[in-house]
This record gives C-alpha cells, structure tokens and sequence, in this order.
C-alpha cells in the first residue's frame, strides 16, 4: 500500500475566498453567518447562512463560461485553482492519464434548477435556456475541473448528502493508496442558498434563526452554508521526489450505514465508522487529539455524535479535542467534509485547533472538550474528520501530521 | 431592428466577433461557431423573435430549418415570423 499526502489545499466558503483567509478566521473565531441576500428572502422563516461573499462571478469567469457553471460549479473551479496551484503538479502524460477528480455534492445545480422552474411556473416562459441540463447536473463541477486540468483518469462525483465530501475524499485516498494513481483532485462543493434550497431545508423544522452552536445547551438547529473545498491527493514518494510541500498525510478512513433511519442519526452507525478509521490508519486511540465534528447544532446529532466519540474513545475521549467549524462556516452539506479537512490540516501542520464558536451553556450529554469559542495551540499528531449524513451513511477519515 | 442585423448581432456574439466580421455569407463553421454554441444561437433567435424554431440538434443538416448560412438562416426566420404572427 502507498502512502498518501495532501500536497494541494483550495477553499472559497464563508469565512474567505482562500486557504490562507479561511484558516485565519477560524483561528480568530471569526462567524461567517449573517442575513441571507437572496431573492425573495422575505417570504423565508429562515434568514440566515453562510454566504460566501465578495465574490463576483462576472469578475472571474467569461460570458460563455457563466452559461455552463452554476453557482456550485464555480465554487468548485476557484477552490481547484487554488489547490492545484499549490501542489505545482502539470497534469500531462502518464500522470495526467491515471489522474481523475472526485467531488461531493449534495444537490448540484440547485440554483440552476430554482431559477429556470421559476421562469417556466412563475414568470410563465415556455423556453429555457439550452444549458439547463449540463449546468445542473451533479458532475458538472467535476467535469470542469477534469477538461481544465487535462486529468484524464477515474472522474464521478459522489452524493451521500452531508457526507458526500467525506465518502468523495475517502474514494480518492482509497485509488491514490491502491496505486490506480498518482495523485488524485478531490473535495466537494455545495450552492444551495436560494429561495427553493433553503425553503426546502426550512420544511425539516431542523434549522436555527439565529445562529449556529454546536453542543452548547441551548442550541436550536443547523444553519446553511455554501461554498467549496478542493484537496490534490498525491502518492508520497511522487511528492517527495519532486519537493512538493506536504500539508497532512492522509492514514485511512471509514464508511458505515446505519440502516436504520432516513433523518435520524445511530450512535452504532457514527461509532463504527468512528472505529473503523482508527483501525485502517492502525493508529490507537490515545494517539488522536483532534476531531473535527459533524456537529451540526441540532439536538439529534450532537448529543448521538458526542455519545459515539464517548464510546469509541473510552478514557480517552477526555483527553482529546473535538470542535465544529460550522459555528463559523455554517453547514456546506455535500461540500462540508472538505471545508472542515481544512481545521484537520491547521491542527496538525500549525498546531491550532479552531474553536466551536457560539458555545454558552454546557449540556451533559456533549461533555467532551468542544474547545468551546477562542482557538487553542496544540500538538496534535493525529486527526479525524467526521461527517454523519441524512439517510444514514457516515464516512470518517484519519489524517497525520507529517 | 432589422432582422438581418440582429442575426448577425446573436451569430457575433457566439463566435465571439464584431458584428461587422459577420457577412451574409459566411457559415458558422467558418465563425467558429460548435454544436453548443448553435444550439445557443437558436435559442437566442427563438427569444429574440419570439418565435419557435423547428431545429433538431441530432440531425442539424435534415432539419427544416437551414442554418447553412447567415443568408438562409434570415430567409428561415422571416418566414417563421410570418407563420408565427399571432
């Protein structure tokens, strides 16, 4: 088996237009939650999220591009661009023919699909414009990144909900460690912040008016976010013989499914996949000092994700951190694993771990260490990341320090 | 606006020109113009006439609409607006 590091990172999401930006606010604490702009924000229950803002599409992509890329789909390509940059790798030859690009998301094109069934039912036009189908579809963001980096090898795009960037990442980690590939372009991205994405959600009666706040006791729902999140995944002693700086190594991962409920998360489910990844990274449970939680703010995973990481850990479960960066970045869905990959990163490579932000009252039912509002420095020389999907399906990943 | 000048207006734009590099002879082969780009075009014709184009992308050429020229494709939507008048 290879071993595989993460050589390439990229980001655009609420907290910043970059890494660099996004890993600053979350060692400030800094909340990337506010008022919803969006259409028709007044006739929603729900006001709040994540937005990803300052960013000007026109300014970036051309006319003919914009036809084609849906608000996902451009999250996606900034993301990549920063990545793929930084891991310095050219896609060409033997390498670029085995390369491919694995993405998450949940709902695709939502906004693609919101604005032309409102042009067809509200505003009554008979015709749409031509690219509605390959502008919505779910691997359009990882068809761009593939035609514009020449990668040419295995390309799909994974939707397992809230789960889809970590099952996307954990396909790639699984064709780079297998050796099918040198280096691997993987993530998630998700755009749902438009009048029908967040109605939709409002319908759950899961979401907060307010604000986001993971395991505190008076917490009172999730709130959504949007954006992306890009990694290149390379074969360590490819990257090591080109000098590529290495931000992580990636040690293993697993997936579970409850098969249980389609809305309520299993304790079973969380704290076998939890275990699972322990064991595919051979790392002992003393060995893990950070997790990055799914911690979603609702009641119903909290408390079940609190009660797995207790179960899985034992003893241990008290002397390792675990935070979520949602307070601050809000809930990407298909794209949240690879936002949240980034506060692995940091807690590995720069010692800091990012708070969960928003905490005011401890509940007895999340009594673990949520590194509750201000960033903490710490060693840490091993991490998890975890993600908790709708419909039952978890997927956790294991990163080192290298 | 004349019909003609607001063909060569939607051709130009596509194939990323001036409308003035436009004749009524050229094709859009010849202005770059791919299959995306001309179901693009008819699209921007049908809302710029408000009228519906019989244009099948599978078989372009057997369509009854002839897009082999600037030229046929005016001579197509002249007539389509003078069958579609309400």
């Amino acid at each position: 088996m290879k071993r595989v590091v993460i050589t390439g990172a990229g980001t655009i999401n609420a907290l910043g237009g970059d890494v660099p930006a996004t890993l600053e606010a979350m060692r400030e604490g800094r909340c990337g939650i506010g008022e919803l702009d969006i259409r028709d924000v007044d006739r929603l229950a729900v006001r709040i999220g994540g937005q990803v803002r300052e960013f000007e599409a026109e300014n970036v992509f051309n006319r003919q591009q914009l036809t084609l890329y849906d608000r996902f789909t451009q999250f996606t390509l900034v993301a990549a661009a920063e990545a793929i940059a930084q891991c310095g790798l050219e896609f060409t030859g033997e390498l670029a023919a085995k390369a491919g690009v694995i993405l998450g998301t949940a709902g695709g094109g939502v906004s693609t699909w919101d604005d032309n069934y409102r042009s067809v039912y509200e505003d009554g036009k008979n015709r749409v414009h031509p690219f509605v189908v390959p502008k919505l579809m779910n691997n359009a963001a990882a068809s761009h990144v593939s035609m514009q980096y020449n990668l040419k090898g295995p390309s799909y795009t994974v939707s397992t909900a809230c789960a889809s960037s970590n099952h996307a990442m954990a396909q790639a980690f699984q064709m780079v460690r297998s050796g099918m590939s040198k280096a691997m372009v993987t993530g998630g991205s998700e755009s749902m912040l438009c009048f029908g994405g967040v109605k939709a959600w409002e319908g759950l009666r899961v979401m907060s008016r307010d604000a986001c706040r993971p395991f505190s006791a008076n917490r009172n729902g999730m709130v959504q976010g949007e954006g992306a999140g890009v990694f290149v995944f390379e074969e360590y002693e490819h990257a090591r013989a080109r000098g590529a700086e290495i931000l992580a190594e990636v040690i293993g991962y697993a997936m579970s499914s409850d098969a249980a409920d389609i809305v309520m998360p299993s304790k079973q489910g969380a704290a076998r996949a939890i275990a699972g990844a322990l064991d595919d990274a051979q790392v002992s449970r003393s060995e893990v000092g950070y997790i990055n939680a799914h911690g979603t703010g609702t009641a119903a995973n909290d408390k079940t994700e609190c009660a797995a990481v207790a179960d899985v850990f034992g003893p241990y479960a008290d002397t390792l951190m675990i935070s979520s960066t949602k307070s601050m970045h809000g809930h990407l869905i298909g794209g949240t694993g690879a936002v949240e990959l980034l506060a692995c990163i940091m807690a590995l490579r720069d010692g800091v771990i990012a708070p969960t932000i928003g905490y005011q009252e401890p509940d007895p039912e999340c009594a673990l260490d949520v590194v509750p509002n201000e960033a903490r420095d710490a060693d840490v020389k091993v991490a998890l990341s975890n993600a908790f999907a709708f419909g039952g399906f978890n997927a956790v990943l294991a990163l080192r320090r290298v | 606006m004349e019909i003609r000048e607001k063909v060569i207006e939607i051709v130009a734009e596509q194939a990323v020109l001036e409308p003035s590099d436009v004749t009524m002879d050229s094709t859009l082969e010849e202005l770059g113009i791919d299959s995306l780009g001309l179901v693009e075009s008819i699209f921007a014709i049908e809302e710029a006439f408000d009228i519906s184009v019989p244009f099948n992308a599978n078989n372009p050429t057997e369509s009854e609409f002839d897009i082999s020229t600037v030229r046929t494709i005016v001579a197509g939507i002249e007539k389509l607006v003078r069958d579609q008048k309400p």
